[in-house]
C-alpha cells in the first residue's frame, strides 16, 4: 500500500546509528509518515446504481466515469501525495514543485468528481423554494440561469467544468467555469458542478455537448445543491 | 474477384493520396481562405481499422469534430470582412485565443493528424529521419518510449508533436487547440491527438492502448517529407 512505503523508509532511517540521522530528521520523517497515512484518499461510493441516471447518462458512462476515471484520480493523488511527503521530509523543494501539477490535476479530479456524484440523483429534484428565490433574484429565472450556465459550459475550450458557486465575499450566486480539473478555490464555494470533459458524455452524446447540457438538468439533485448553499452561508 | 476488389481499394487509396498531396497541408485547396471547404480524409474511413483505429472513430472524428470546426470557422468569419482574405495558417498566427483561433487551429491540427497516419503506416523510420531520431534519443525505441509517455501523461485535452527546432528533433505538447505554428522556428513533423474523442470509442479511458495503435499507423514518410 502507498503509505507503508513511507513508513518503511521512516523505520529504515530510525534503525541507523544516531550520528547518521539527526533527531530533527527523524521527527520530520515521523510527521511525514503520519500525515501520509492520514492523507490516503479513497473513491466515494455513489448513492445510486450506475444505471439509475439513464437515459440522461447511461450506466456505461457512469461505470467508466466512477470506477475508472475517478478511481484513477484517487490512485494517482495518493501516489503524488506520498512522493510529496518524501520530498518534503528531505527538504527537496524542487521535487515538491515538480509534483504540484500531478497533485493539482489528480487532486482536483478527486475533489470535483466527489462533489459531482452528490449533485446528481435518479430523476433529479425540485429546487427548494429559498434557493429558487435566490436564483430568480440573481439570474431572472431558473430557465435564464440554466441557459446561461449551459452557454458558458458549452463554450469551455477542451476539458473542464461548469459551476454554480457562492461567492462568499458578496454572498451572491455566480456561474463560473474551470479548465481541466482545476477545483474551485478561494473565497468561493462550489455548489453544483457539471463535468464537460468528453468522457462525461461522449458514449451517449458524441460531440453534442449542448445536448448533454440540456438533458443533465433532469438528474440534478437540487436538494444537495441547497444543502451546500446553506452550509456555505454559515 | 477478391484480387480485383483489393486492387480497386489500393488504386482508390492511391488516387485519394495523390489528390490529397495536390492540396496544401491544411487539406484545402492552396491559398484558400473564407469560405473554407470541408477537409477530406486522405484514406477510406475504415483504412486504419486493422491497426486499431476503427471506422466509427474516423467517421465521427473527421465527419463531426473536424468538419464541425470548419463549419464553425466559416460561421464566425461571416461577419469578419477584415479576416476573410486570410489563409488558415494566417488566421492561426494572427488571431488571439478565442473561437476563431480555436477553430482554425483545430482544423489545421486535425488535417496534420490524418496525415500523420496511413493505412500502410507503422514499422520504423529510415534515412535522415532515422538518423535524426537516433542523434536525439539514441534509438528509435527510446524516442517512442518518451513520445508515448508524453502522450499518455498529457493532462486533459491536447496534442503531442514530433517537431524540428534549431536543427534538432524534439517532442512538444500543446494543450487544447494549441498549434506549433504559433511558435517561431518550430517545424511540426508528426502529431498524435490526445483529446478523449480521439480514442474513447475504441479504447474508452485507456489512452496508452490507443497510443500503441497510433504507432501502428504512424506515417514516417509524412514526417520525413516535413523535415526542413
Amino acid at each position: 500500500m502507498a503509505t507503508s512505503r513511507v513508513l518503511q523508509s521512516f523505520f529504515k532511517q530510525m534503525s541507523r546509528p544516531t550520528g547518521v540521522v539527526g533527531s530533527s530528521t527523524r521527527r520530520q520523517l515521523s510527521a511525514a509518515a503520519a500525515s501520509a497515512a492520514n492523507k490516503a484518499h479513497s473513491l466515494p461510493d455513489l448513492a445510486y446504481d450506475y444505471s439509475a441516471l439513464a437515459p440522461v447518462v447511461s450506466g456505461k458512462i457512469m461505470e467508466l466515469h466512477h470506477s475508472k476515471h475517478h478511481q484513477t484520480y484517487v490512485n494517482n493523488l495518493n501516489i503524488a501525495l506520498e512522493q510529496y511527503a518524501e520530498a518534503e521530509a528531505k527538504n527537496d523543494v524542487a521535487a515538491m514543485i515538480n509534483l504540484q501539477p500531478a497533485i493539482r490535476f489528480n487532486g482536483g479530479g478527486h475533489v470535483n468528481h466527489s462533489i459531482f456524484w452528490t449533485n446528481l440523483c435518479p430523476g433529479g429534484s425540485e429546487v427548494p423554494s429559498d434557493l429558487l428565490a435566490e436564483i430568480d433574484a440573481t439570474f431572472g429565472s431558473l430557465d435564464k440561469f440554466r441557459s446561461t450556465f449551459n452557454a458558458r459550459s458549452a463554450a469551455v475550450q477542451g476539458s473542464g467544468w461548469g459551476w454554480l458557486v457562492l461567492n462568499k465575499a458578496n454572498g451572491k450566486l455566480q456561474i463560473q467555469t474551470q479548465p481541466n480539473q482545476d477545483p474551485i478555490t478561494g473565497d468561493v464555494v462550489p455548489l453544483l458542478g457539471i463535468d464537460v470533459w468528453e468522457h462525461a458524455y461522449y458514449l451517449d452524446y458524441e460531440n453534442r455537448r449542448p445536448d448533454y447540457l440540456n438533458e443533465i438538468w433532469k438528474v440534478v439533485n437540487w436538494n444537495n445543491v441547497a444543502e451546500r448553499w446553506h452550509a456555505a452561508k454559515e | 474477384l477478391h484480387c480485383c476488389s483489393l486492387l480497386l481499394t489500393s488504386v482508390t487509396n492511391m488516387i485519394r493520396q495523390a489528390v490529397f498531396r495536390g492540396l496544401n497541408r491544411t487539406g484545402v485547396r492552396s491559398a484558400s481562405s473564407f469560405p473554407f471547404e470541408m477537409p477530406t480524409l486522405p484514406y477510406a474511413v475504415d483504412a486504419l481499422q486493422k491497426n486499431g483505429i476503427s471506422d466509427q472513430t474516423l467517421g465521427t472524428h473527421h465527419g463531426k469534430h473536424h468538419c464541425g470546426y470548419v463549419t464553425k470557422l466559416n460561421a464566425a468569419l461571416e461577419s469578419k470582412k477584415d479576416l476573410q482574405a486570410q489563409t488558415m495558417e494566417q488566421l492561426i498566427t494572427s488571431q488571439p485565443a478565442g473561437p476563431i483561433f480555436n477553430c482554425a487551429a483545430q482544423t489545421w491540427n486535425h488535417t496534420f493528424y490524418w496525415n500523420s497516419m496511413a493505412p500502410g503506416g507503422g514499422g520504423s523510420p529510415t534515412g535522415k529521419l532515422k538518423d535524426a531520431i537516433e542523434a536525439q534519443w539514441g534509438s528509435v525505441d527510446k524516442f517512442k518510449e518518451e513520445f508515448s509517455a508524453r502522450a499518455a501523461g498529457h493532462f486533459g485535452s491536447g496534442w503531442v508533436w514530433l517537431v524540428q527546432q534549431d536543427g534538432k528533433l524534439a517532442i512538444m505538447d500543446t494543450h487544447d487547440a494549441g498549434c506549433p505554428l504559433t511558435t517561431s522556428g518550430v517545424t511540426p513533423l508528426l502529431t498524435c491527438d490526445v483529446w478523449e474523442h480521439a480514442y474513447y470509442i475504441d479504447y474508452r479511458q485507456d489512452r496508452p492502448s490507443y497510443i500503441k495503435s497510433w504507432w501502428a499507423c504512424v506515417n514516417w514518410d509524412f514526417a520525413a517529407a516535413n523535415m526542413a
